[in-house]
């Protein structure tokens, strides 16, 4: 099947913005906590973005910047997804008040807005990565599960499950070999929306002073950085914006393009 | 005595359902800053505090009584007003709240009375013209607002409207000296974010609600008797997906109320997102456990309302056999 130009752009931008994360030390053409300049100097051919509230390359900023937010949305979203799709399975497969109590849970959590929970969460915790890593992970597992609850109870009731099942195989190798296979494509189109979900949310939390800490650069810090040379007229805190939004777009041209060839094979024209 | 009336029955249900939601959420709320791994005492000192300080905060706070205990007393306090006194200033946490309560609803209103209308206009719009230019410019430009978080779409407006034009100033800050029309002058900016940030998602979920109403078959009869494309969505294709929107609204101002967070931030605007952000970053416990509560049952409460308006917008409901 060909992929269209929009898919395309979406998959070559979102490697690009993944290529500069890995190879952010090479790539960044300073260090990322030298100073090397004026504060909030202009562009020009040294600094190619201009430098930041403290005379930082602001370019360099942004990559190492760009390395941390993907850093921790990508393991929150892989922590989400692994614990939201097993346990939504196994409450699909197993039913009865298994499924009960698990599904109850995730109603009482999603009763309470994500951002709300993080921020309570957050003034016990020590603000470190990996903390913000299960925190974040943990509440968007809820949204996951709810996808992957209803995907397995559509897949359970079909024959190969039922065959599956009188052959006497045992629940893992249900979910593993029976249901995953079948909802996949779903569940990676999803993956790509929550990608960017959690890239939104960690650049919340830095903004208002609770996720990445300084000097750790994060797109969220970089906007609380620079804050104060918006009144200036200096635009620095709105160069992450430009970097967010093109990660958003191209993830979400390709989750599309994803879900639009699942819906094709399900109306059975075949690939 | 009569069968009570099945709406009235399904009303209860969902009212109560309500109710232990809240509850539950209470539970979680104290649960997810008391019995965590991380000790409040511990955190607020830090790791450099003496033994002896610790003890001595544990007992302030009542943290070396059992936790069972403390939480019914948290909640008893809550059900009756009182939120206990902050840690990092010792005042009254209901009273400090109430003023700033009233500045983040009075902002979250006047963003929804511009927001809701705008965004089922456009859903229509968007209906009429399926497939055709207004359709796609509509989608693309809320797709953009979607993938750009608040507080950056805050900046960008502070950038263009109030540095660049002068047009509205970049502080929000309000006090109750000000009259009306002051005080809408000082929240046109951050009004601005959050319709912006509802406005996509409220805009898209109308359009699918009424387009799949649009699969009916008396949708195809209107055609077919030659009424205009308008006619057929507000007559007969909006009315019947009047339960979808009303659901979509009322996620979206539950949303609203988080987006309020943010937004106050950005624009210094003394509400509740200010407070809460404040205090959690002070690890001043009691504060943000009182901000989770109240923020937690407006969202709860707008769902209800939700299931609610659902419920008796439904005629197959109000008109039983």
């Amino acid at each position: 099947m060909r992929m269209p130009l929009s898919a395309a752009i979406g998959l070559f931008m979102t490697a690009l913005f993944f290529a500069a994360a890995i190879l952010a030390p090479l790539i960044a053409p300073y260090g990322m906590a030298e100073i090397v300049g004026q504060v909030w100097e202009p562009m020009s051919r040294d600094h190619w973005l201009g430098t930041d509230n403290i005379g930082r390359d602001l370019l360099t900023r942004m990559i190492y910047g760009g390395r941390t937010t993907i850093f921790v949305a990508t393991a929150a979203t892989l922590l989400s997804f692994s614990l939201g799709s097993f346990l939504g399975f196994t409450a699909a497969v197993a039913g009865g008040w298994v499924d009960q109590v698990l599904s109850r849970f995730v109603d009482l959590m999603m009763s309470i807005p994500s951002l709300i929970f993080a921020l309570v969460v957050l003034s016990v915790m020590p603000v470190t990565l990996p903390v913000l890593i299960a925190v974040m992970g943990l509440l968007d597992a809820t949204r996951v599960f709810r996808l992957s609850r209803a995907v397995a109870v559509d897949i359970t009731v079909m024959d190969y499950v039922e065959a599956a099942r009188l052959r006497g195989e045992g629940r893992g190798w249900i979910i593993f070999r029976e249901i995953l296979p079948n909802a996949l494509s779903p569940l990676v189109a999803e993956m790509g929306l929550r990608f960017i979900f959690m890239v939104l949310f960690i650049s919340t939390l830095s903004f208002l002073g609770l996720g990445v800490q300084p000097p750790l650069a994060d797109w969220g810090a970089i906007v609380k950085e620079n804050r104060e040379g918006i009144v200036y007229g200096i635009p620095a805190a709105l160069v992450p914006a430009v970097a967010i939004a093109a990660l958003a777009i191209s993830v979400n041209l390709v989750a599309d393009w994803i879900l639009n060839r699942t819906a094709s094979l399900k109306g059975g024209r075949g690939d | 005595m009569t069968a009570v009336h099945p709406v009235v029955r399904l009303l209860a249900q969902r009212i109560a359902l309500g109710l232990v939601l809240l509850w539950a959420a209470s539970v979680l709320i104290f649960v997810g800053t008391e019995i965590l791994p991380g000790d409040v005492a511990q955190s607020i000192l830090g790791q450099a505090a003496t033994p002896q300080a610790l003890a001595n905060l544990r007992a302030d706070m009542g943290l070396d009584r059992p936790p069972l205990e403390r939480y019914l007393s948290w909640l008893g306090g809550a059900v009756r007003g009182d939120l206990g006194t902050a840690l990092s200033n010792g005042q009254d946490i209901a009273r400090a709240m109430g003023q700033r309560l009233s500045n983040t609803l009075f902002l979250a209103f006047w963003a929804a009375v511009v927001a809701v209308p705008l965004a089922i206009l456009l859903g229509l719009v968007a209906v009429r013209y399926r497939g055709r230019w207004p359709d796609r410019l509509i989608s693309g430009v809320t797709l953009a607002t979607i993938s750009i978080p608040e507080f950056l779409l805050g900046y960008i407006v502070i950038f263009f409207l109030a540095v660049e034009f002068r047009l509205f100033p970049s502080v929000a800050t309000i006090h109750s000296g000000m009259s009306l029309a002051d005080r809408l002058n000082v929240i046109v900016l951050p009004a601005l974010v959050l319709v912006l940030t509802v406005l996509g998602h409220m805009m898209r979920m109308t359009r699918a609600a009424i387009l799949n109403v649009m699969q009916s078959a008396y949708i195809e009869t209107a055609e077919l008797k030659g009424l205009p494309p308008f006619a057929v969505i507000a007559r007969h294709a909006f009315p019947n997906a009047i339960a979808p929107v009303v659901n979509v609204v009322m996620i979206n101002l539950a949303y609203l109320v988080v987006g309020v967070v943010v937004v106050e931030v950005v624009f210094v605007f003394p509400g509740m997102g200010q407070y809460l952000v404040d205090h959690v970053s002070k690890r001043d416990v009691p504060v943000v456990q009182a901000c989770g509560l109240v923020f937690a049952t407006v969202y709860i409460g707008l769902n209800l309302l939700a299931d609610v308006i659902a419920i008796l917008a439904n005629p197959r409901l109000r008109h039983p056999k």
